[in-house]
């Protein structure tokens, strides 16, 4: 384990507990793009370095402002809780134990993971929009549909329903 | 280079704490972030694999997780906007009390 | 094939024809109605008389001359395997050519009468029709030859007499006559579709005449003559037998008599045409016609074949029995009724003594004289405004002239008054066949039964014509009754006769020409057939029997024959005396002054009057044996069939109301407590809904790592 893995390793985990545990929405939403910003090195520390701008560019560019908008949207002054936490929060901690349990330890009974490291792969940009133009064109037209669906859908399902309330 | 188990590891720690986080939060957009990091954590287990694959010039992992962004970020959308919909109905963002489908 | 007996199916297809469309006539159209009867009437007696000449030209050659046309009806079975072909067909010869003109002749002359007679009746249509279908009817059973188309035709007969004598149906007494003529000939048809049934299967075949295969031919009359049946008789008298039962019936001889005195409730000219001279006459002809089947008999034992033996005597005892009934009568249509019966059973008697020309001979100059004296009594009932009770008659002599001269033609015939009338001749030729017959008991019954003969008739002629007129006086205590049935007798003819009585103010009439024409020339043929069959010239039997009959006068006065002239002469003239001392000489001054006969011997005279209690001793035993069989079917089918069905119904309705308690203890609570558990299942398993979306998650990560260890432990190499 190198030293920046460990370091934006940490960075990572911590936001990422923080944006799960802290109280105030706007808050969480912060750590998030914390942890976002750490997974894009970590793309980039994995030679995917398109990848890495395209999840600041997406992520934090625009899913994170997303959300922050939607606290603003769904924010009322409510009476504070006692707890953020559901009244059986250990249940659910305990089926997140449970799963990270079992992935782990198919990790580390894997004989599949002790590889050898190959070269740095050498990609470019054109690259990928070769690939994206040829082996992946279907995918691409449906990613495409989806989010023309994904847009009208969500235009509507949020407009102001006039005459209802 | 830093072995491969350990970015799983991390991305399974990820995955583990959004995980928590969705399934013991009251506020719906707090689950929704932890949905997000699932996949995220997803995302990085697709992108380690990849590097340390076979053929990282196939450029396959990183197709992959091109459109898992993607995904990922119209689902976002359609969630958020569900969320305000509810939000809007319920007058509250609190999942406990959103059980009108309980039969 | 000559063109007539080619042709000789039309004969009773033109009748047919007219009473197919008199049946669709309206009833108003009188004229045409009548228009088709007599057309094709007389289109018939023009093709009988082409068809007798023909038959003349045949004849003499020393055996009968049969000319025969026969066709294919149906075929049932296999052709191949047995043939079972049906084949009916017609025959001329001299037998079928006689009896073709005089029914023809016959039934003409009653047509034209019945213009007359039913000119009042509105349904004179419908009258025409049936006369037409029965004519029809009656010339195909002469030319049939086979016995199946004889039989066909004969119920037709039947059928046409059952509508006719039911004429005015609305009259009980004529529905109820109507009935017992139609049931009682029935008993004998039954025993005569027995016997064709037997013939068949003797046989193989129906038909009378077929080129030497046919049921009256030599080679199936052999066959028939050497088997014997279980009682010790010849086939062939069996069959014939039991073909003697129909004709019983039909023929009205005893003791199937008793439909043909009560079938005098239809109208004269039916009583002429069918209870006179033709139908009744077809039991007769039946007889004549199968004549080689009755005769045959094995070459040894009696002289003569038991089936004509039954014949003789059957005939025998009619004779007499109806003519001593007919003494004692008082209704004009009842006394010929029985004088008919009673002649009947002399044709029988003649057939079964002296073969078929004797008995024909007798029918033939029968329906003459018949016919005229039945149409003349239907004139006489004509002229007394429906008054058939002769001792409310008397004096017609002079008030009706023409009627009295041909009664009196007719009567004479009937009685046999020597020497100028046909009746004389043709009873002549049945005593002396019966005079040289195996028993001599026939032949005096049939002397006694001429006796009386001779004397009721004279017995009628006076209460009817000489005396003075007791028209219109009741005869006694009766009188209500006897004016009640007079009034609902012939309802129809009496509106008009009210109009002409308006007319004539009681005043006796003769009637008019269209009905006196008939009676003229039919009293005509009773003179002239007496010479067609005289033992000095033998015509008639010649004819039939197929050999050249010589003249010669010498024949009369041989010993025999003069014997039996001379004894037939003084029996007609002994009767007539009688009837004369007893009825003519002291007219009969009214109408309830009891009968000479009944003063001498009221006890006698009774027991004749009711008819021997024939009716009575039927209505005793076989009636009452009926209704007794139809009680025993009513409780049958009320009690046990209808207990059956009841029983069936209740265990029926048992059932379903044990379903019903099954389904409403059993099942519907059952089935309730099932879906009660399934609904509180349901409410149970509805609590994993809690509806709220994190619990779903979590369920889905326990199954997630559930799965996981799953897939890994059973990935794992055991």
């Amino acid at each position: 384990m190198t030293l920046p893995f460990a370091i934006i390793g940490i960075l990572t985990l911590a936001s990422t507990m923080a944006a799960m545990s802290l109280r105030n929405l706007v808050h969480c939403a912060l750590a998030l793009t914390v942890t976002f910003a750490g997974l894009a090195a970590f793309y980039m520390q994995l030679d995917a370095q398109f990848v890495g701008f395209a999840q600041v560019l997406v992520y934090i560019g625009a899913v994170a402002i997303l959300i922050v908008f939607a606290i603003l949207l769904t924010h009322r002054d409510e009476p504070p809780r006692p707890s953020i936490f559901s009244a059986t929060w250990v249940v659910g901690v305990g089926i997140a134990v449970a799963v990270f349990g079992v992935l782990g330890g198919l990790v580390l009974s894997s004989q599949a993971v002790t590889r050898k490291v190959p070269p740095p792969p050498d990609i470019s940009v054109r690259q990928i929009g070769e690939q994206l133009m040829t082996r992946f064109i279907l995918p691409l037209e449906v990613i495409g549909l989806l989010l023309t669906a994904a847009l009208i859908g969500a235009v509507i399902i949020a407009m102001h329903e006039k005459g209802r309330e | 280079m830093t072995p491969l188990p350990c970015y799983l590891l991390l991305s399974a720690l990820l995955f583990a704490i959004g995980l928590a986080g969705a399934l013991t939060r009251r506020n719906a957009i707090i689950v929704l972030i932890g949905i997000e990091l699932m996949l995220n954590a997803a995302n990085l287990n697709f992108i380690a694999f990849w590097r340390y694959g076979p053929n990282p010039q196939a450029l396959t992992g990183v197709m992959f997780v091109i459109f898992s962004i993607g995904v990922a970020a119209a689902e976002a959308a359609v969630g958020l906007a569900l969320i305000i919909s509810i939000y809007r109905h319920y007058r509250t963002t609190n999942l406990d009390e959103v059980d009108s489908m309980k039969g | 094939m000559d063109w007539i007996v080619e042709r000789l199916w039309l004969i009773p297809v033109l009748p047919l024809l007219a009473a197919a469309l008199g049946a669709v006539v309206k009833q108003r159209q009188r004229r045409l109605a009548a228009f088709l009867a007599i057309g094709s009437m007389i289109l018939a007696v023009a093709l009988s008389c082409v068809a007798f000449i023909n038959a003349l030209q045949h004849s003499g050659q020393g055996s009968v001359a049969r000319q025969v046309i026969n066709f294919f009806w149906f075929q049932f079975g296999d052709p191949q395997m047995s043939d079972t072909a049906l084949r009916l067909g017609w025959v001329l010869d001299p037998l079928a050519a006689v009896m073709l003109v005089m029914v023809s002749l016959v039934g003409l002359l009653i047509f034209i009468y019945s213009l007359g007679y039913m000119a009042q009746d509105e349904n004179f249509t419908r009258f025409f029709c049936f006369l037409s279908l029965f004519a029809s009817a009656m010339l195909g059973l002469v030319i049939a030859n086979s016995l199946l188309l004889l039989f066909i035709c004969w119920e037709i007969v039947g059928l046409t007499s059952y509508l006719l004598i039911g004429f005015w149906y609305h009259k009980p007494s004529a529905a109820a006559a109507a009935k017992k003529a139609f049931i009682t000939t029935r008993v004998g048809d039954l025993a005569l579709l027995l016997g064709m049934v037997w013939l068949y299967s003797q046989t193989g075949t129906l038909l009378f005449y077929d080129g030497g295969h046919g049921c009256l031919e030599q080679s199936a009359l052999a066959k028939l003559v050497a088997q014997t049946t279980g009682l010790g008789m010849a086939v062939s008298t069996g069959i014939g037998l039991l073909i003697f039962c129909g004709a019983i019936g039909k023929s009205g001889q005893v003791p199937l008599h008793v439909w043909l005195p009560d079938a005098m409730e239809g109208p004269t000219p039916v009583s002429a045409l069918i209870h006179a001279a033709t139908m009744v006459a077809a039991g007769v002809f039946l007889v004549a016609r199968v004549y080689p089947l009755m005769a045959a008999h094995p070459a040894g034992g009696a002289a003569e074949s038991g089936a004509l033996q039954v014949v003789t005597w059957v005939g025998a005892i009619t004779a007499v029995f109806a003519a001593s009934i007919a003494v004692a009568q008082t209704d004009i249509k009842r006394i010929l009724a029985y004088s008919t019966v009673s002649q009947l059973g002399f044709m029988m008697l003649g057939l079964g003594t002296g073969g078929v020309a004797v008995g024909m001979f007798h029918l033939i100059t029968h329906a003459f004289f018949k016919a005229l004296l039945f149409l003349g009594a239907g004139s006489v009932i004509h002229g007394c405004r429906e008054e058939q009770d002769i001792r409310r008659m008397g004096g017609l002599r002079k008030l009706m002239p023409l009627t009295f001269a041909t009664y009196a033609v007719g009567m004479l015939a009937l009685s046999g008054f020597p020497l100028i009338f046909s009746g004389f001749w043709s009873k002549d030729e049945i005593l002396h066949a019966a005079h040289g017959w195996s028993s001599p008991a026939p032949f005096y019954l049939g002397v006694f039964a001429a006796l009386l003969t001779a004397f009721y008739m004279t017995r009628q002629v006076c209460y009817v014509f000489f005396g003075q007129s007791r028209a219109g006086v009741s005869p006694g205590p009766d009188s209500n009754q006897a004016e009640a049935t007079k009034q609902d007798r012939q309802t129809g003819v009496l509106r008009a006769h009210e109009g002409q009585a308006r007319r004539l103010s009681y005043v006796l009439h003769e009637s008019p020409m269209v009905m006196i024409i008939p009676l003229l020339v039919l009293a005509a043929f009773c003179v002239v057939l007496s010479f067609i069959g005289t033992p000095a010239w033998p015509w008639f039997q010649g004819f039939l029997s197929g050999e050249n009959a010589t003249g010669s006068l010498g024949k009369l006065f041989e010993p025999q024959v003069l014997g039996l002239m001379a004894l037939s002469s003084v029996v007609v003239l002994s009767g007539l005396g009688l009837g004369w001392g007893l009825y003519g000489r002291p007219p009969m001054r009214s109408a309830d002054q009891p009968d000479a006969l009944e003063r001498f011997q009221p006890d006698v005279f009774a027991l004749l009057r009711r008819k021997y209690f024939v009716d009575e001793i039927y209505d005793g035993s076989v009636i009452r044996f009926n209704a007794w069989g139809a009680r025993a079917c009513d409780w049958l089918d009320y009690w046990v069939w209808n207990g059956v069905v009841q029983a069936l119904s209740l265990l029926v309705v048992g059932v379903a109301w044990l379903n019903r308690l099954v389904d409403e203890y059993v099942v519907n609570p059952g089935f309730d407590e099932g879906c009660r558990r399934l609904s509180s299942g349901g409410t149970l398993m509805s609590r994993l809904q809690s509806g709220r979306v994190q619990t779903y998650l979590r369920f889905v990560g326990v199954a997630l790592v559930v799965l996981v260890l799953f897939l890994i432990w059973g990935g794992r190499a055991p």
